[in-house]
């Protein structure tokens, strides 16, 4: 590493050089306390990750999940009718492969890596036929991404298209179509449950509450006071209650507020809740959005001679939005993590099962492994929403102007 | 109604008057502009200037007073405010552009959405108007991708694309660094010499000598003199006028 | 383009003058808003009529007639239904309360942490708010009582940390005070104590403003309040409180204070839930100062001290203030989520009560009304903080 050549003008510098020995110093050892602090926080680290450790790959006992795992994921779901809950999300990788093939123009490696994931998960203890499935996730999302990548100019609406279609589609798929017979049973929403009820109520409910909460926004912004007061008074008053409180009222006061012919299921109850909890939130995000847009671009647009509804749609909205996209993937992370709220109404989200597979005496005494994997699946799914999110902020270039 | 001849007037504003809660902004303002007149209007800051101009296409409320653009009253009639809105285009001192859209976008939007264009009439129009504002080759490029002449130049653009019968300008060059107000300024006196009528707010005294019908001097929401820019500048009437003339023109 | 309004100064349509629109279109909102109103209204009063009932709050004046396990005041099972709320109210504000004070302090050290030269020390806090960022709160609460809290040993194998402490499946034991004759007293001391200190705080204070150089105004607050405690504390003939040890008797302790398995799992739940927020609020709120204050501050030169008092606090608190508030108010509106462990919160009081008296309306209603005037009070105040601590501009 010695070179000789002191005359050359561009050194090296001399901490910079990249040694084991100076990076240690350098980031754990560069002062006494600061090593004092090292060998506390070595010592906490060992003195929680070993007994964990050894619990995890030890005494756990794991096939309390193995052995639910169906009831995990689908909740009391019939079995035979499982592979309609497959062709959902076979569906669905499908139109996720479409428009990663028309919209992302370059070869990006993260759509290499979430392509190979369920290849991984396949290589996981599952039985033959699941293995097959989950690779399946992999090969409908490839068709897609191929089937775009042919003419990405024309598949690029086609797959908003498919965007929009596919969510009451996908719902007609699970819910079923002919009655209680023939191919399509219906599926009672009393039997729906586990994480695939909790993934449905999270998504239905951003999607619901977005027109609610731009229209809240909207109004909170208005000049006419009338229309200003009573969207603030709806979203301070949802916001300054918790959203179980928000739940049982629903459960409880939505059949007293409609005639009583008409009766309600506890999974629309509970959607309901959710649905104006997440739109008061809503509102306040889009009205950030909104006053971030300079009052320059509504004089520019009325001075053009747009109208009001114009300078909303064409000029403010899509700008408000486009700032605020960040902020509402959070949102959508917070609400997925709320849902469990919906346990405390007894309904079967992948929380609810967890306490009624432990009320099973063959469980007895397996509550950390239930909830410990419940809290693993809550971590990844919104933990991998903020990393794709941030990733495509930067690859969209999101957040500047 | 009539065919306006050259001589009639096309902005007629008397005792035009605006509150800003307990703030008298204008007080009484009295102006006539005809067809092909180039108006500019100076004076100090708070003066009221950019409030006037703001007030013929309804940016602004005037409380009392009349307002008659192209014959048409400035009421609270939306029709009315309408029609004006579709005869005045309004450039910007900090532009405006709408920065999720294209310089074609942004210019074919108001023909678009408010005459209801066919989309390969308005493009045209659009390429023309770029051509004449001497950048046709930033059309795809996005308002932050561009100088801030070039910006303004698209402004000027856009607002003529509605094909409209007067210009105003609020302060255009006010946000531009001293070597793109040339750029600007050139694009206005082509605009001024084709005959559209223009009310100017602008500091830029060597515009406002060469092109300038007529100059207004507003101070305190009124206006303290008006004159041909030769009236102005050689033989001003008012104390306050040679005051703030000679501040300004000592740069 | 027709050109004939000049004069119609006063005969414009009324479905063109934009006056007129702008106050019909509000009538027709606010009718469109009261008659889907009245509607839902109707039904419920119907709904409730064929139940034989109307809406009235004359249950709170009836007995309640079921029990409460953990509770700050008096409360028998024949007391009214007003004292249960009162009750619930008052479990809701001491456990965040005390869980607002605990978060701060794990989410201020977190913050920093999360900042540290150490890699070590930066990592390990990253993990944490990672971590726990990204859980569901109910999760955590329902994992930490059942996983960890009531799966301890039982009261006979306690874990005990130094002598009089003890943590088993029934909770922790910790020894308390027992007033004495002169605890009296010594609370007038106390209080005489707090108005010694409020005086310094302003005369110090005015000491600021006359000299500009402000002294610890806080730090000689506390020593002060601290000093009148402690000579008072001595002073009495007999000290104001007398320590009670627990002690194991039979199946179970005696003596000391018990928290209970459900008050400490909610509690630390909600503290370890909520400082990860804190921790990336106050984390945001340091790195805000921008790096030219500090270099601007050192080149007057004040020093590190200094810097971080009078430059690096002051700007780093304006950035924090809000979120952190309503951090707090998410954790007082999280602390609902007890009823998921058992611990008798308004939320859960306010389920029984409900299943109690079948009064669904009115005790949604009470509830909501009282969780919804504690946001209320806490934004006036913030919004009063934010006017004053604003930076002026422009």
């Amino acid at each position: 590493m010695t070179t000789t050549t002191a005359k050359s003008k561009v050194l090296p510098p001399p901490t910079e050089r990249y040694s084991l020995l100076g990076w240690l110093h350098k980031n754990l050892f560069s002062t006494w306390y600061n090593a004092l602090l090292t060998l506390f926080a070595a010592w906490l680290t060992y003195a929680m990750l070993k007994p964990t450790l050894t619990w995890i790959f030890g005494e756990a006992r794991w096939d309390v999940i193995s052995a639910n795992l169906k009831l995990f994921m689908i909740g009391r779901y019939p079995i035979e009718q499982e592979w309609r809950v497959w062709a959902a999300l076979f569906l669905l990788t499908w139109v996720i492969g479409l428009s990663w093939g028309s919209w992302v123009k370059k070869f990006e490696l993260s759509g290499l890596v979430l392509l190979l994931i369920p290849v991984f998960m396949a290589l996981l203890p599952f039985s033959m036929d699941d293995r097959l499935k989950i690779l399946g996730l992999s090969v409908f999302s490839l068709i897609g991404y191929v089937i775009a990548k042919s003419q990405p100019a024309t598949f690029s609406k086609v797959s908003i298209f498919a965007w929009l279609l596919y969510f009451p589609v996908g719902l007609l798929i699970i819910r079923g179509l002919t009655g209680d017979e023939g191919f399509f049973p219906v599926v009672d929403t009393q039997l729906w449950g586990g994480l695939m009820l909790t993934v449905l109520l999270s998504v239905l409910g951003i999607m619901f509450s977005f027109p609610i909460g731009v229209s809240l926004a909207l109004g909170r912004q208005s000049k006419l006071p009338i229309i200003s007061w009573i969207s603030i008074g709806f979203i301070e008053t949802i916001r300054g209650v918790p959203l179980i409180t928000i739940l049982f009222m629903m459960d409880l006061m939505l059949p007293l507020f409609l005639p009583s012919e008409i009766r309600i299921e506890s999974i629309i109850r509970a959607l309901v809740g959710i649905t104006f909890f997440s739109a008061a939130y809503m509102a306040e995000n889009v009205r950030g959005g909104l006053q971030s847009i300079p009052r320059g671009q509504h004089e520019a647009s009325h001075a053009l001679g747009l109208s009001g509804f114009q300078t909303m749609a064409f000029i403010i909205m899509p700008q408000a939005l486009r700032a605020v996209i960040p902020i509402l993937v959070s949102q959508f992370i917070g609400l997925l993590k709320d849902t469990t709220l919906v346990m405390i109404l007894s309904l079967f989200d992948i929380l609810g099962i967890g306490k009624a597979v432990l009320g099973n005496p063959d469980y007895i005494g397996t509550s950390r492994e239930v909830y410990l994997f419940i809290a693993a699946v809550f971590w990844i799914l919104s933990y991998g929403m903020s990393y794709a999110s941030q990733r495509l902020e930067t690859a969209l270039g999101l957040g500047e102007r | 109604m009539s065919e306006n001849n050259n001589n009639d007037p096309i902005i007629v504003c008397q005792d035009v008057h605006k509150w800003y809660g307990q703030f008298h902004a204008l007080r009484g303002i009295d102006m006539e502009v005809r067809k092909g007149e180039v108006i500019v209007i100076f004076g100090p800051s708070g003066s009221g200037k950019s409030t006037f101009i703001r007030t013929i296409n309804r940016l602004e409320e005037h409380q009392s007073g009349q307002i008659v653009v192209d014959s048409i009253e400035l009421t609270h009639d939306v029709r009315n405010i309408e029609a004006i809105r579709k005869e005045t285009g309004m450039v910007f001192q900090q532009f405006n552009l709408f920065p999720h859209l294209t310089v074609l976008q942004n210019i074919t939007l108001a023909p678009l959405q408010v005459h209801k264009w066919k989309k390969e009439k308005a493009e045209e129009i659009a390429m023309q108007l770029l051509e004449r504002v001497g950048i046709p080759e930033q059309a795809e490029k996005f308002p932050g991708q561009l100088s801030g002449g070039q910006q303004q130049r698209v402004a000027i653009a856009r607002a003529l694309a509605m094909q409209l019968k007067i210009m105003l300008f609020d302060e255009p060059t006010s946000a531009l660094d001293p070597e793109m107000i040339k750029e600007v300024l050139d694009v206005m006196t082509e605009l001024a010499e084709s005959g559209m009528t223009m009310l100017v707010v602008t500091h830029e005294m060597g515009f406002a000598r060469s092109v300038a019908d007529r100059m207004f001097f507003f101070d305190e929401g009124q206006i303290v003199e008006s004159g041909s820019p030769e009236d102005i500048y050689n033989n001003p009437q008012e104390d306050r006028t040679k005051l703030f003339l000679s501040q300004i023109l000592q740069h | 383009m027709e050109k004939t309004h000049t004069t119609q100064q006063a005969t414009i349509p009324f479905w063109r003058d934009e006056r007129v629109l702008r106050v019909l279109g509000q009538i027709i909102f606010l009718i469109a808003v009261i008659v889907f109103g009245y509607y839902i209204y109707n039904n419920m009063i119907t709904a409730l009529a064929k139940q034989g009932m109307t809406p009235s709050f004359a249950f709170l004046n009836q007995t309640a007639g079921f029990d409460i396990g953990e509770r700050l005041i008096e409360y028998e099972r024949a007391d009214f239904n007003k004292r249960a709320v009162l009750v619930a109210v008052l479990n809701t504000v001491q456990v965040s309360i005390v869980g607002i004070i605990l978060s701060t302090i794990l989410g201020v050290f977190l913050g920093i942490a999360r900042l540290s030269t150490n890699f070590l020390v930066a990592k390990l806090s990253s993990i944490y708010l990672e971590i726990l960022r990204n859980i569901p709160l109910l999760v955590l609460l329902i994992f930490w009582y059942t996983g960890i809290f009531i799966t301890l040993p039982r009261v006979k194998e306690a874990i005990s940390l130094g002598t009089s402490i003890f943590i088993s499946n029934r909770g922790m034991v910790i020894p308390w005070g027992i007033p004495t004759e002169t605890w009296r007293a010594y609370l007038i001391v106390l209080g005489v104590g707090i108005v010694l200190s409020a005086i310094v705080n302003w005369q110090l204070n005015l000491v600021g403003k006359r000299t500009g150089r402000p002294p610890l105004v806080t730090l000689w607050t506390i020593i002060t309040f601290l000093a009148v405690a402690i000579i008072g504390w001595i002073a009495l003939p007999q000290s104001p409180l007398t320590l009670d040890l627990p002690t194991l008797q039979g199946l179970n302790f005696k003596g000391g204070y018990t928290f209970s398995p459900e008050y400490l799992a909610l509690l630390s739940g909600l503290v370890i839930y909520t400082a990860a927020f804190v921790g990336e609020i106050v984390r945001a709120g340091i790195l805000s100062v921008s790096k030219g204050q500090i270099e601007a501050s050192r080149a007057l030169g004040l020093n590190a001290f200094q810097t971080l008092r009078l430059i690096v606090f002051p700007q780093a608190m304006r950035v924090i203030v809000p979120p952190l508030t309503s951090q707090y108010l998410n954790l007082t509106k999280n602390s609902s989520l007890a009823v998921a462990i058992g611990y008798p919160d308004l939320f859960a009081i306010a389920g029984t009560m409900h299943n109690q008296t079948g009064r669904s309306v009115e005790v949604i209603a009470l509830m909501m009304g009282i969780y919804l005037s504690t946001s209320l009070i806490t934004s006036v105040f913030m919004n009063f903080y934010n006017k004053k601590i604003k930076l002026v501009e422009r």
